[in-house]
């Protein structure tokens, strides 16, 4: 070998494949303005469609009149349920197994929600016509608080269940029920409960939040008369199914629906469902003809779009006196708004809360969820988590912080001592899930030696005292929370959306010259996937990274997939591209034997190429394979070098994180400083550490916000008082703390790489570390648990309410 | 409604334009001169997607309307990079320190920064952060479009770049 031979790590190391750095190639058009999202998409003849909404929370609609909307310059028309009714699409089915009025249909149930869809040739012409539609209303009153929607004089909110005793998920209660749903064995963990020698119980609530990507909702749909064929594009975390969906709802072929979605601005959840936007626009184009755009203002978005959260958690623990957990009872009120719109698989009604008994080895445990019905916006999405993780993660972290106090124990140590132990893996949690792997005692403690957890704890100590002697009026809280996630939705035995199974897809094809092309059946709204996906492919098949293109989003190319949401893009996708690179590595094997005239098993894969065993010399290179494969296959083979995977997981992925805020709150003004933020991840393999610590970044960020402030709030009349970035908490710059990021790595035992998802773990273990903080700095006046979010004001009043200001 | 002719310098070429006296100037830029990389994420003056640069200043364009702009001089993303068509120092400092993820916020993120740049070249992480404390960014908490910020004002005073110890 000369000395311009590249060696082993050269060569590697050009392929950047997973473990690189690799900077991302989505980079070069964003930070150009040359993104191509869904508003910049622009039709020849091209309408524009907006929404009269309603100001009332229930009123029933006694007449629209829409004369003089349509003498307004510019208006075609208004679209009202009447005008659905004629293409039977005045209803739609939710996710959820619910149906949803996409138009007010005789009344309506939460304020802002749609009652008539205005066309024009423009955006002002549009809201100039819905300023002129005259929508008489009878107000109702309202329903809004959960805990009373099944009080026997509650109002019917539902008038089109009425009678019906049995939804989706069995039998109803109370006419504003919509299920019960449990899980466990109730009579073991009662049992539990009555021998136990220490118990708590707290009621733990979720507050109702928003995901609000920075791009709202939005969609252009264009039907063709001639060939019969109606193409959307839209923010479409999902596109086949909304495809498939379309389909069903429409009764066009599915063949002859194109669905786009092309660069999305962030999606959190949001872009998961389907709002009467995307149907408005669809039918307003095959009634004009025209393509109709609809692109939702952010009032709209945090008004009438999906929320999340909104759970309100009784939670119970029996222990032994030393703090030996013995059982987990919990009972969940869930408020699902107008109409159960939630994104979870069919089977399971409250996602995968079930996971609620976190990382702790409890030997019993019971579930039971009631969902209901109230004025409120519809849509319980899984935001920035995997299917109501976040709400089971706050539940059980927020809940061992109180059994520590309670126990007089340390909240790291009372952890440590129940923690599912390395060597019960896979482990069968009482809920009914199988963790594949995990490693808790390591990453805690590696959090406790990094943070120099002992020594903040001695800090928090003298600060007591110095408080208690007047010295000072901060109080110092320390949140430990420590997450099992569980991602990767999902095995097709048990997951499905709508009953199409949760398997995902991958479809790569070679060309001659080494390039190549991978296709998706996930869709990336931030989390890289060009980049990253292209690393697995480079290190699989030892062709750089820069040489494959990955394209998403587009079901005509795309092979069917069920999308990108709940951090299965990595844990399913993920390993379909795997699976799809060992395809074409085996028929570039075959090639690469027949070229080299040695039989396969001789042949030794070698980064970049195959090699024959015991002659170094005799290499065939990956990109030489490519040209053969076109042009000098053996005799028999088909050409060609392509390959698809779809790949159904035999289970979800478990990854998990050790995180701890250090924080200080001023009693006189509730004004709090984040101090630090440590966070720990252990998402298995990890294909590109600089996109992880960069979602990690972002998750904590929200996670800050939800704990810290952001909260969808209604006032006792049904109004919505925070519709605008003015009044819902957006953490900017200034506020959002300083994040330091670690990690140790357990790979998963099931998946092709080993990788488990990151993408919402931060948000996940972010919320309870920034929640427990608070109630740890409160703890020692006496508190056991105060509720979310935690504002300046609110700190102030739990302060006050604990005598700590006069 | 009655039209106004209105022009103005966009990233140093003259444009004109016919518009109601309500049109926003976003939708000018955007739908009029078909540039599309000026961002509308909250229409309320918030988020800051819609950032640019008007007569040395930044400016949501959300927020005013196109005939105010009448006879200004503007610069969008689309006027950032080098003339030879390669990234500017603080495109570059984006896509090196990973400071953005779905790119919807980063073209007024970074026509924020080019105007924070111009009036202080060597800011320090607080004064960064309160320079773009106007800009919303909902993926990658901040910390890296810090570094990517600090990385362009590094490369512009010409002096190497060191990221802070974690």
């Amino acid at each position: 070998m000369n000395d311009m031979t590249p060696t082993r790590e050269q060569r590697s190391a050009a392929l950047e494949g997973m473990g690189c750095k690799r900077k991302r190639v989505e980079d070069i058009r964003f930070t150009q303005g040359k993104g191509n999202y869904v508003d910049d998409v622009k039709l020849p003849g091209m309408l524009h469609g907006d929404f009269v909404r309603s100001p009332h929370p229930h009123a029933r609609v006694k007449k629209i009149d829409d004369s003089e909307a349509l003498k307004v310059p510019g208006v075609l028309a208004v679209i009202t349920a009447e005008t659905l009714k004629t293409v039977n699409l005045a209803w739609m089915p939710t996710l959820a197994g619910d149906v949803q009025m996409v138009l007010a249909d005789g009344k309506v149930l939460f304020q802002n929600q749609e009652v008539a869809f205005v066309v024009a040739t423009d955006r002002y012409a549009a809201d100039d016509g819905i300023n002129k539609v005259i929508v008489e209303y009878e107000p109702l009153p309202p329903l809004v608080d959960p805990f009373k929607s099944m009080d026997k004089d509650a109002p019917v909110l539902r008038e089109d269940l009425a009678g019906k005793t049995s939804g989706a998920h069995g039998p109803r209660k109370h006419h504003n029920h919509i299920f019960e749903w449990t899980v466990g064995d109730k009579e073991l963990t009662d049992s539990a409960f009555n021998k136990a020698e220490v118990t708590i119980k707290e009621m733990i609530s979720y507050h109702r939040t928003h995901p609000s990507p920075l791009e709202t909702c939005q969609c252009v749909c264009s039907f063709d008369k001639i060939k019969g064929e109606l193409t959307i594009y839209g923010t479409f975390q999902a596109p086949h199914v909304i495809r498939t969906v379309v389909s069903l709802i429409a009764k066009l072929p599915e063949q002859k629906i194109h669905v786009i979605a092309p660069d999305i601005g962030g999606g959190f959840g949001n872009k998961v469902g389907a709002y009467p936007g995307y149907i408005c626009a669809a039918v307003a184009s095959i009634v004009t003809g025209k393509p109709v755009k609809w692109v939702e203002d952010r009032i709209e978005n945090l008004t009438a779009t999906s929320f999340a959260r909104d759970y309100h958690m009784t939670t119970e623990i029996a222990a032994t006196k030393d703090g030996k957990v013995t059982g987990l009872r919990v009972h969940v009120l869930a408020d699902h708004g107008a109409f159960d719109a939630c994104a979870d698989p069919s089977k399971w009604p409250a996602g995968f809360f079930n996971i609620v008994t976190g990382s702790y080895d409890f030997p019993t445990a019971h579930l039971a969820v009631d969902g209901v019905y109230t004025n409120k916006a519809p849509g319980g999405v899984a935001y920035r988590c995997s299917f109501r993780v976040t709400e089971a993660a706050y539940c059980i972290e927020r809940a061992m912080d109180i059994l520590a106090q309670k126990l007089n124990m340390d909240p790291a140590e009372l952890r440590l001592k129940n923690f599912i132990k390395p060597e019960q893996f896979p482990y069968h949690s009482a809920l009914g899930w199988e963790y594949d792997s995990g490693d808790y005692h390591t990453a805690m403690r590696k959090m406790m030696e990094t943070t120099g957890y002992a020594a903040l704890r001695k800090e928090q100590a003298e600060k007591r005292a110095a408080f208690a002697r007047g010295e000072t009026r901060e109080i110092m809280g320390l949140g430990v929370s420590f997450f099992t996630e569980i991602v990767g939705a999902g095995p097709s035995k048990n997951c499905d959306i709508l009953g199409i199974a949760m398997f995902d897809s991958c479809e790569i094809r070679m060309h001659p010259t080494g390039a190549g092309i991978a296709r998706m059946g996930t869709k990336s709204q931030g989390q890289g996937h060009e980049t990253t996906w292209a690393q697995i492919i480079a290190t699989e098949i030892g062709i750089p990274a820069d040489n494959i293109m990955v394209e998403e989003g587009n079901t005509d190319t795309a092979p069917y997939g069920l999308g990108t949401y709940g951090s299965r893009s990595t844990p399913v996708a993920g390993a379909a591209i795997a699976m799809a690179a060992r395809k074409i590595k085996a028929k570039a094997q075959m090639i690469a034997a027949y070229k080299l005239e040695v039989h396969e098993d001789d042949l030794e894969f070698d980064i970049d190429g195959f090699r024959v065993k015991g002659l170094p010399e005799k290499f065939m290179s990956m990109k030489d394979i490519c040209w053969a494969a076109y042009n000098s296959v053996p005799p028999g083979m088909e050409p060609g070098l392509e390959a698809v995977s779809y790949y159904d997981p035999p289970n979800m992925t478990y990854p998990f994180g050790a995180y701890l805020c250090v924080m200080d709150i001023d009693v006189d003004t509730g004004v709090y400083k984040v101090r630090r933020f440590y966070a720990l991840d252990d998402c298995g393999t990890r294909i590109n550490p600089m996109i992880i610590e960069g979602q990690v970044h972002g998750g904590l960020t929200e996670a800050f916000a939800i704990a810290m402030g952001q909260e969808i709030r209604y006032d006792d009349t049904g109004n919505v008082v925070t519709g605008s970035f003015m009044d819902f908490f957006m953490p900017t710059a200034v506020e959002t703390p300083h994040w330091e990021t670690d990690f140790t790595v357990t790979p998963s035992p099931h998946h092709p790489i080993g990788a488990k998802g990151v993408g919402e773990s931060p948000n996940v273990g972010g919320v309870p570390a920034f929640s427990n903080a608070v109630n740890d700095a409160f703890s020692f006046l006496g508190s056991t648990h105060i509720q979310m979010p935690h504002d300046f004001w609110r700190n102030w009043k739990a302060a006050k309410a604990l005598g700590a200001v006069a | 409604m009655a039209k106004t002719h209105v022009t103005m310098k966009v990233n140093g070429a003259e444009v004109e334009g016919l518009v109601e006296p309500r049109t926003l100037l976003v939708h000018f830029i955007r739908e009029n001169l078909g540039m599309t990389g000026t961002h509308i994420g909250c229409e309320t003056t918030h988020c800051g997607a819609c950032t640019v640069d008007i007569d040395g200043m930044s400016v949501k364009s959300c927020t005013m309307f196109a005939v105010q702009a009448d006879g200004s001089d503007i610069t969008t993303v689309e006027g950032m990079a080098n003339a030879d068509g390669t990234l500017s120092a603080l495109q570059e400092g984006f896509r090196m320190m990973h400071g953005l993820q779905c790119g919807f916020c980063t073209p007024g993120m970074i026509m924020r920064a080019h105007r924070l740049l111009k009036e202080n070249p060597s800011p320090s992480e607080q004064e960064i952060r309160m320079g773009i404390s106007g800009n919303i960014c909902r993926c990658t908490g901040y910390q890296n479009i810090v570094k990517a910020i600090q990385y362009a004002s590094a490369k512009i005073n010409g002096v190497e770049f060191r990221e802070a110890a974690e």
